[in-house]
């Protein structure tokens, strides 16, 4: 049975900070051990105490805190079957041929798990069945991480109720071929989900995984409050991509994505948003010993009123590791973008080197890219540059483009096209490559 | 209706500037014309202007192509009409391959609703880089991104055979190629050489000349023609400099 947390019958307006009123929770009758609910019950009175962001706040900077009202939202209530069913079919058809498991979640809950191509020795459970059946193996690594970059509250909230979402385990010298696929499904009028990742590679394992974020219909207000966290130990190899293909119209999301890579893990992450009126994404790259390689990489196409709103960390906190960092913006009608970066060396850190870009093409003439990149060195013989550009096409391209016969509007799509595929082809897989190229294109041919 | 390629009293500008003040001639289909003249002369601009760049404004003038006005279109248009221009400096566009880059083009060149045969497409493409040596490995490499000079060039010479204009301008396709890239270009250009295609061949140096024999050569400077033979006026040129051309013939 499931418990539906019902708003407050006053209709005058609350406070900004109410945002819900009491705990929320998908399934009263999950079985979970004791820790999780002492776990759960501290972070929804963490989530109560935190204050509600402010423009004020550097971490909030440029940021349009109007998306911030989720007063009414209730957690996501259960499909129908014929809905699930659909749900699950549009989810095989959105997939790659080939992939070592798929999930399905809809509104926080199972849909459908396939785990047909995973390596012997691989864990790869839904959330709320580990905490039931692993719950030692889980505890350790599942919700550790509370340095976010101003989304504290969001996190409070994400660990008060997640219940959904993938818990991979992969064993010493376990190696996926394939990526593991998740999607995350949200309807309904102010439902929320709370869609958790997490990812462990042991020494020398390899694991992909892709997380979908997309609504179930058009046009309702939804918010997906997700956490994606990513732990390598050495020479382990991680890549994650988070597609968020949301409902332009009304659906706002906030992800909060956490990698901590041991001595000589390399972990790869893509970020492509398509959708939502509002997405909020924070990315926080630990390299904490000696060899440690993050690369952080994004591809968002914003028209219409969507806003993206990104904020990164790269931590070198050992000597010898390496970041590398390119967000790429294509900015159309009056959309905004946020980036604001931070390269930190931690003292002793020497030798690192560390990379960091943001570029913003503009479509529109009202269409706004922030950028915000930053640098603190705190270490010796370190390398690193960052920097950001935003412009318009330039119009030689089009000149080159027309000159062979592409009308100017198939042009400028085809550069922009480009622009996007230049962050997109940095991941591993040329299935997945084409695969998320082509919902970049499916959006951008309904632009128009 | 005159088959060719027909520049009339073309006057053209850039920022207020004259650089082009009443160019005339005619490349008749079947024919290589070459252009030479001094730095600043106008050769570039010239090509710019008929591919219709946006920075140069036609003042006087016309360019018409097989009886079609050529001023009258689009910049698109006029390469799907049959004008092709090889870039001296062809420009980069990153993310998109070159096979993508040279389908679109194609399939520019469709009637809507027509999809373009893939794989004939791609069977073409294979056996025309081989024409030219170029490895199978640019269709896949952003267009022009990171390919030496000599490569681009190739690559507009790939585009050129893809296209198969009725007229096509070579703008200093020569410049910083070594001989045995001259060479490659220079065979791709002269097998598409026939009596259904015309070529204007803008050079600044004669030995280009040695590899694309022209019919006609034509001596700009400052925006004009001023003097048109065969090709023994390109070896005279060589032989006595632009100083020749600069001093005695816009003199005359």
């Amino acid at each position: 049975m499931s418990l539906v947390l019902t708003p407050p019958e006053e209709t005058t307006s609350r406070p900004a900070d109410a945002w819900c009123a009491a705990p929320p929770v998908t399934d009263a009758e999950a079985k979970l051990p004791d820790w999780y609910r002492d776990f759960q019950s501290a972070a929804w009175d963490r989530f109560t105490a935190l204050p509600v962001p402010v423009r004020t706040n550097q971490a909030w900077r440029f940021a349009d805190l109007t998306h911030l009202r989720f007063d009414g939202f209730t957690p996501a209530r259960p499909v129908s079957d014929s809905l699930a069913a659909d749900l699950v079919a549009r989810a095989v058809s959105g997939r790659p041929a080939e992939f070592a498991a798929h999930f399905v979640f809809a509104n926080n809950r199972l849909l459908h798990a396939e785990t047909r191509g995973l390596p012997a020795g691989a864990l790869c459970l839904p959330v709320a069945e580990a905490l039931a059946s692993h719950s030692e193996l889980i505890r350790p690594r599942f919700l550790r991480h509370d340095d976010t970059l101003g989304g504290e509250k969001f996190a409070a909230l994400h660990d008060s109720a997640t219940l959904s979402g993938v818990f991979l385990h992969f064993p010493k010298g376990c190696v996926a071929e394939h990526p593991v696929i998740v999607h995350h499904f949200v309807g309904g009028e102010d439902a929320v989900i709370f869609p958790h990742t997490l990812i462990v590679a042991e020494d020398a394992a390899q694991v992909s995984v892709v997380d979908f974020y997309e609504s179930i219909a058009d046009g309702e207000d939804t918010l997906v409050v997700g956490v994606a966290d990513l732990e390598a130990d050495r020479g382990g190899r991680i890549q994650y991509v988070a597609l968020q293909d949301l409902s332009e119209n009304g659906a706002k999301q906030v992800h909060l994505q956490h990698t901590r890579a041991g001595r000589d893990a390399a972990v790869k992450v893509g970020f492509v948003n398509l959708g939502a009126e509002w997405a909020r994404s924070e990315c926080v790259s630990r390299m904490v010993e000696s060899g440690a390689d993050c690369q952080i990489f994004a591809a968002n196409l914003a028209n219409g009123a969507q806003e993206y709103d990104q904020r990164t960390l790269q931590s070198h906190e050992a000597q010898h590791t390496t970041s590398d960092l390119l967000f790429k913006n294509a900015l159309y009608d009056r959309s905004r973008t946020i980036f604001s970066g931070l390269i930190q060396v931690q003292p002793g850190a020497h030798h690192t080197d560390s990379y960091q870009s943001c570029r913003n093409l503009l479509g529109s003439d009202e269409a706004e890219a922030n950028a915000m990149p930053g640098l603190e060195i705190d270490a010796d013989q370190v390398r690193c540059s960052h920097g950001s550009t935003t412009g318009a096409i330039d119009d030689e391209e089009i000149f080159y483009l027309r000159a062979r016969g592409i009308p100017a509007d198939e042009a400028r799509k085809i550069i922009s096209l480009g622009f996007l595929h230049g962050a997109i082809e940095k991941l591993d897989g040329e299935a997945l490559q084409d695969l998320l190229f082509a919902r970049v294109e499916r959006k951008f041919a309904g632009l128009a | 209706m005159s088959q060719s390629l027909k520049i009339d009293n073309l006057h053209a500008s850039v920022d207020g500037h004259e650089i082009l003040k009443g160019l005339t001639l005619e490349v008749p289909k079947g024919e290589v014309h070459a252009i030479m003249g001094p730095n600043g002369s106008g050769k570039s601009t010239l090509a710019k202007v008929i591919a219709g760049h946006e920075d140069y404004v036609v003042t006087e003038g016309s360019v018409t192509l097989d009886g079609t006005d050529l001023l009258a279109l689009e910049i698109d248009e006029r390469s799907r009409a049959g004008f092709f221009l090889a870039f001296q400096y062809p420009h980069e566009i990153p993310g998109v391959s070159n096979a993508n880059f040279l389908r679109a083009a194609r399939q520019a060149r469709l009637p809507k609703g027509e999809e373009i045969d893939a794989v004939a497409f791609y069977r073409e493409m294979y056996a025309k880089m081989d024409q030219l040596g170029m490895d199978r490995k640019f269709t896949g490499r952003s267009v022009n991104e990171g390919f030496s000079g000599g490569e681009k060039k190739r690559n507009e010479i790939l585009q050129m055979m893809i296209l198969d204009p009725k007229y096509a301008v070579l703008d200093e396709t020569d410049s910083g190629l070594d001989i045995d890239a001259l060479k490659i270009v220079a065979q791709g250009v002269n097998a598409m050489r026939s009596p259904e295609r015309g070529f204007l061949v803008i050079t600044h140096y004669q030995r280009l000349l040695d590899y694309i024999v022209p019919d006609v050569v034509h001596v700009l400077s400052d925006g004009r023609i001023v003097k048109t033979g065969d090709k023994s006026l390109a070896l005279e040129l060589e032989e006595k400099g632009y100083d020749w051309v600069t001093k005695e013939l816009a003199a005359a």
